[in-house]
């Protein structure tokens, strides 16, 4: 607009597409999705460096290596960051970068929006863990409970509370983004039944944030009322009600480890197609089966609360809801077996991460279902028991699915593959650390130990299986270290991967590697599921039959299969400091509430003049 | 994948093995309501293990047999719906069929309660248990006593306030698991636990429901009893506190009335003083007061202290009395400013109190 551009200095758009600063006013996906992903494996270390600190201390009975002060502090953000910083990230970073990619699209729909959220989650994680210098980490354990988490003296929960709040904005308006980008801005051609899996999974997920979000926001809100201004909804005293938080927090909690394992179920349900040369087994069934998992994550909160009390009608009802959604489950994991099943498996890492998961899968789903057995979840309820099956799913499940996307993503975004002998290095040291580490949990939860313990006496019948289960603690440490050697290694000396090194399947492998930065020189017109492959291959009539490469001319695409778009030009979005100077804000306001209040004012008059630029800046770059 | 499941193999016998040295292990019911979940739980794993078995294995069975191999070619079907029908009903009716005996269970334990049961009060502190026991009488704290082969129904408390400091009270959770598995012990909120034992003998168990510094060291103690000796115990807990002998003892005892400086402290109502007598009853009965700590008057019959941590000898009352916070973090018994010949006074006057 000639009028905008017209303004001052202040408002023009940013330039650089070289160097750090075009990375800080990046709108680009990829980049975004890039830096998501580097600042969540960041935390992944660090949150590892906290569970390995556990583990020393649990090593052998009355471990003095960690004070309980600390250890509480390690426990609760040990979880946090698990979850909140690299488990949810992670799988937000790759459908960042991904998911334009996989329904043809150039970028998502709200590309500053998406820049927001990675430096509100990037400040908000911050924020967390400046309360380490700040006077201590939060230390009232992931979950929060009040009111132990209304009581704890210092400034650790006021963290917890407000940091919480701060990434919750970030996620929310993340879910926002890629409702509307998967919804509208789809290729000619791409019915929803002809997105890939990964893409449906994220609509779930996304939806999911949408809807579980806003409770958690209720819950620390009042939360943080109760600490800092002296409410009373979860004292008793004062006419609150600890359940209420219980409540709240689950409502939210029980989708929210659906937000973490959806995107990783994603992934395997395009990783194992590809890997086993043929298409994903029982399509329709895999999409409604995530749709049903969506819907029954709300109905079944409460079996996190199956020892308050609630009364046997209750827990009767969230008994039933719990044991039903191991249903869709279990068809999902049916057919990622009948992908396999009749195919011609190529072991290459993505996809022994995928398999992995699934053979992971069964057993954390299965010790799910037992824990839907009341009664026995009485016995099972805060031990170690619980913490064997949420690893099981968490890791063995999301973290293994989400590796497996990162190696099988890796070439489409940095143009190098990643070295196949130490990935296989990485996953079998991570895999036998993992079971080496959680497996024993089982034994030791039903032998009577519980969660949350900065240390435990001898003669418990405990002390065998905690040293083993720190053994492999240390085995996935150093497995993971395997894994950014061989990131750092294939910076310098990668093979070149080209556009489609797993001969794929999906619409991204038909692009350069690494992707350009327009994503596509012509938007494609979808004409099937696995478009790209069936523009590679045609399969004979007989369906027991292989597929045929079938000419050139039609690996390069037919004619009329490209959305032609003379004289225009790609229209891209332009790059902005905006959206930085907003996420600023936001932990300013945030050490005002705990510190001083006219913070609170500072920091909200700089996200407001966040909002101001973004509203009045140019939409493109000046020419 | 045949290493997973070979250590799985190992671990699942090893679960279910029994538990000797493992005093608070899940498999060792000694009780009606911890056995009826004990017989849903083993019926559940059979079936776990059996799905386990055919899943993991038909997934072992993929991998080696349609694994790459020169001219290998794969089958290009997109699905198989009835194949798809079978395996949803399958899992479907397994889980109604465990459904039926769960919610069974689930009113077994936690519906109507019988009219003639013992009843019991359990109020959680950071980080004690109190028990009163309303038709004797008789208040105790951190040892559970209770009479074989009696029903027994816990009325778990949850105390708005800790008496200690004014502040809110944390949920805790109560649970033995010979006996019974856990109840949450909620602010505001009047839980009920059915627990029954079945033999004479010393059961272990501990708070499970996060509650702060020394949430791992806030155990329990129960002892079941015969009913005779059970109501031997009722009339001694009844008593008046022993007459203290003279010497030490009764050094100890003039000590225990006495204020002194607090050298560290939790207590945030102002007063920089205390005596024993301040928080602790030596006196028997429900109404005895005051009700700030843990009730002292048959102290030395217990056989652990501190919330069941520490076993009750000379040893580890001059340690705790010397620094309650020092050898368990959080706790909220103010270390008060004695010297030496002061706590040897007290320990031989708690150790006379049987």
């Amino acid at each position: 607009m000639a009028t905008a551009a017209a303004q001052g200095s202040l408002f023009r758009r940013p330039t650089a597409t070289t160097g750090w600063w075009s990375w800080v006013t990046t709108v680009d996906h990829k980049r975004i999705g890039i830096m998501y992903c580097a600042t969540a494996l960041i935390f992944f270390v660090i949150g590892g460096l906290e569970a390995l600190a556990i583990r020393t201390q649990l090593a052998v009975p009355n471990g003095a290596v960690l004070t309980a002060e600390t250890y509480n502090q390690f426990f609760t953000m040990h979880g946090l960051t698990m979850i909140f910083l690299v488990v949810m990230p992670l799988g937000v970073g790759i459908m960042n970068y991904m998911a334009p990619l996989m329904i043809g699209a150039r970028d998502v729909a709200f590309p500053r929006i998406n820049a927001f959220s990675y430096w509100v989650f990037l400040m908000g994680g911050l924020f967390l863990y400046s309360s380490f210098f700040l006077g201590g980490a939060p230390d009232g354990g992931w979950f929060g409970y009040a009111p132990l988490s209304t009581e704890l003296p210092g400034n650790g929960m006021t963290f917890y509370s407000l940091g919480l709040q701060i990434l919750g904005v970030a996620s929310l308006l993340g879910a926002v983004n890629f409702i509307v980008t998967i919804l509208n801005m789809r290729a000619p051609g791409m019915t929803l039944m002809r997105m890939p899996v990964f893409i449906w999974m994220t609509l779930v997920t996304a939806f999911l944030l949408l809807f579980a979000i806003p409770v958690i926001a209720v819950a620390l809100f009042e939360l943080m009322f109760d600490r800092v201004y002296n409410a009373n909804f979860f004292n008793p005293a004062g006419g609150g009600d600890p359940v209420l938080w219980q409540h709240l927090f689950w409502l939210f909690g029980h989708p929210e480890v659906y937000i973490m394992i959806l995107p990783a179920m994603g992934i395997i349900s395009d990783v194992l197609p590809t890997f086993s040369r043929k298409p994903i087994f029982g399509y329709a069934a895999i999409v409604f089966a995530g749709i049903a998992i969506g819907f029954m994550g709300w109905g079944v909160w409460a079996h996190h609360m199956f020892a308050v009390g609630l009364g046997p009608v209750a827990n009767s009802a969230f008994a039933l809801s719990t044991m039903f959604i191991a249903v869709p489950t279990g068809i999902k994991i049916f057919n990622w077996i009948g992908t396999m099943w009749k195919g011609d498996l190529h072991f290459n890492t993505p996809m022994l991460f995928a398999i992995g998961f699934v053979a992971m899968f069964i057993i954390g789903g299965l010790s799910g279902v037992t824990h839907a057995i009341v009664p026995h979840t009485a016995q099972q309820t805060d031990t170690y028991y619980v913490v064997a099956h949420f690893h099981y799913v968490l890791f063995g499940g999301a973290i293994f699915g989400l590796f497996a996307g990162i190696y099988y993503w890796w070439p489409k975004v940095f143009g190098k593959l990643l070295s196949e002998g130490i990935g296989k290095l990485h996953f079998w040291l991570m895999f036998i650390g993992f079971n080496l580490a959680f497996g024993p949990m089982h034994i030791l939860g039903l032998e009577g130990m519980p969660r949350r313990t900065y240390t435990y006496p001898d003669g418990m019948g405990w002390n065998l299986w905690n040293l083993v289960a720190t053994v492999g603690a240390f085995m996935i440490a150093l497995s993971i270290a395997i894994f950014f050697a061989n990131a750092f290694l294939t910076a310098r000396k990668g093979r070149e991967a080209g556009a489609d090194p797993w001969d794929g399947r999906t619409l991204e492998w038909s692009t350069p590697s690494p992707a350009p930065e327009y994503n596509f020189a012509e938007i494609p017109i979808v004409k099937a599921r696995d478009d790209f492959w069936h523009r590679k291959y045609v399969v004979k009539p007989d369906e027991y039959a292989t597929p045929v490469v079938a000419g050139g001319a039609v690996a390069a695409g037919r004619p009329d299969d490209h959305d032609h778009d003379p004289g225009h030009g790609i229209h891209l979005p332009a790059p902005s400091l905006w959206p930085v100077v907003a996420a600023l804000g936001m932990p300013v306001m945030g050490y005002g509430v705990i510190y001083s209040w006219p913070l609170i004012i500072a920091g909200g008059l700089v996200v407001l003049l966040g909002l101001f630029g973004w509203a009045l800046e140019p939409s493109e770059v000046e020419h | 994948m045949r290493g997973a499941l070979l250590f799985l193999l190992v671990l699942t016998a090893t679960a279910c093995a029994g538990a000797d040295d493992a005093p608070q292990s899940v498999f060792n019911p000694s009780g009606e309501f911890s056995e009826s979940a004990d017989v849903l739980w083993r019926v559940t794993f059979g079936i776990a293990v059996i799905v386990f078995v055919l899943v993991q294995g038909a997934l072992i069975y993929a991998l080696i047999r349609f694994r790459h191999k020169e001219g290998r070619k794969a089958a290009q079907f997109h699905g198989n719906t009835k194949v798809e029908v079978i395996l949803t009903t399958i899992p479907a009716l397994i889980l109604a069929g465990l459904a039926v005996p769960t919610v069974g269970t689930i009113f077994e334990l936690q519906g109507e309660q019988p009219d003639d049961a013992m009843r019991i009060e359990v109020i959680a502190h950071q980080f004690w248990w109190e028990y009163n026991y309303p038709d004797e009488n008789v208040t105790t704290a951190n040892e559970l006593h209770i009479p074989t082969g009696r029903d027994i129904v816990l009325e778990i408390q949850g105390a708005t306030t800790d008496p200690v400091d004014g502040l809110a009270e944390v949920i805790h959770s109560f649970w033995i698991p010979r006996l019974a598995g856990t109840q949450d012990v909620v602010p505001g909120h009047t839980n009920f636990l059915r627990i029954q034992a079945d033999e004479p003998g010393r059961y272990m168990g501990q708070c499970k429901e996060f509650c702060g510094l020394s949430h791992a060291n806030m155990r329990i103690v129960a002892f079941a009893q015969s009913p005779d000796d059970f109501d031997e115990w009722v009339e001694e807990q009844s008593s008046p506190a022993a007459e203290t002998a003279s010497g030490d003892a009764g050094a100890g005892q003039e000590i225990f009335a006495e204020n002194f400086d607090v050298r560290s402290t939790v207590v945030e109502d102002g007063a920089d003083a205390y005596a024993c007598a301040s928080c602790h009853a030596v006196q028997p009965g429900l109404e005895a007061q005051p009700k700030i700590g843990p009730n002292l008057t048959h102290f030395a019959d217990r056989t652990t202290f501190a919330g069941a941590t520490f076993e009750n000898n000379t040893e580890n009352l001059a340690a705790w009395l010397r620094d309650p916070a020092g050898v368990r973090p959080g706790s909220k018994m103010p270390a008060l400013d004695l010297s030496e010949d002061q706590i040897n006074d007290l320990v031989a006057y708690l150790q006379s109190l049987e």
